[in-house]
């Protein structure tokens, strides 16, 4: 992604925008939020049906196959929106050197969190 | 020339334009909603922490699922669930207004309120429409 220019001729030759590859996030946080769109809108339609279901009917609807594949896509999504957003807010509030440790640690935390999540929907669906 | 030759004196900076000076500072539509789309993204981070947790506990067993729900289900659980949705819809519909104005539209003073209050009223019904439905489920 950060291979490829992502700017236009005349904002190159005008010099316009970042210097270096800082469209390449600017873009991704934009394309994990066209793609949360749906992703949430089903979850949270899905969560309003299943607001009075018992343990066996949620295992029974995370097993499915779309809704396992539709869970880890929106995880992915989800998390890399919200590590590249959080990235945003800290490099425009923390300029003292407490910005490096806090980039770390959002980016660390929103990695582990989706991990676990995606790891815990793939252990309902796959283990017996 | 080096990074500091092109920095200007102290003197001569504090008599160019200041940011607005968030104690003074009269909130408008437009400021409003942005501070509120940065923090419903943050409430969101935590939300999702409780998505994750909810996964886990469903992995976990019937017991730990169970006793998540209990929590959920008591009035804190409940106000948390509300505020969570009211988050969701309004960085939603924010998120949504600002895709807009990155493909380039909605930029004029009248399209910028217009969207604002659509937002701010979108995210109100849809939250009422969302909880109603879960409390009828």
């Amino acid at each position: 992604m950060a291979t490829k220019p992502m700017r236009s001729p005349v904002g190159v030759a005008a010099g316009l925008g970042s210097a270096r590859e800082g469209v390449a996030p600017w873009w991704a946080e934009r394309v994990f939020a066209v793609a949360l769109i749906p992703l949430t809108l089903w979850l949270a339609a899905s969560l309003i049906r299943h607001s009075g279901s018992d343990h066996a009917s949620v295992i029974a609807w995370v097993r499915s196959p779309w809704v396992t594949l539709l869970l880890v896509l929106l995880l992915i999504s989800l998390f890399s929106h919200l590590a590249l957003g959080l990235r945003v807010i800290v490099e425009d509030y923390l300029h003292s050197g407490a910005k490096f440790a806090a980039l770390l640690i959002v980016r660390f935390t929103c990695f582990a969190l989706c991990a676990a999540g995606i790891l815990a929907t793939l252990r309902i669906a796959l283990v017996a | 020339m080096t990074a500091a030759a092109n920095r200007p004196a102290a003197a001569e900076r504090s008599a160019g334009p200041l940011s607005p000076h968030l104690q003074i500072y009269r909130p408008q539509l437009t400021s409003v909603l942005s501070f509120a789309h940065r923090l419903s993204g943050v409430a969101l981070g935590l939300y999702s922490v409780l998505l994750v947790a909810w996964l886990i506990a469903a992995a976990a067993g019937s017991a730990p699922f169970s006793s998540m729900q209990t929590v959920m289900r008591s009035p804190a659980g409940q106000l948390l669930l509300l505020a969570g949705i009211f988050c969701f819809f309004l960085h939603l519909c924010g998120g949504i207004r600002h895709l807009f104005w990155d493909a380039g539209y909605g930029f004029d003073l009248t399209a910028i309120y217009a969207s604002g209050w659509v937002v701010v009223v979108a995210s109100v019904t849809l939250t009422a429409i969302a909880w109603f439905a879960g409390s009828v489920m």
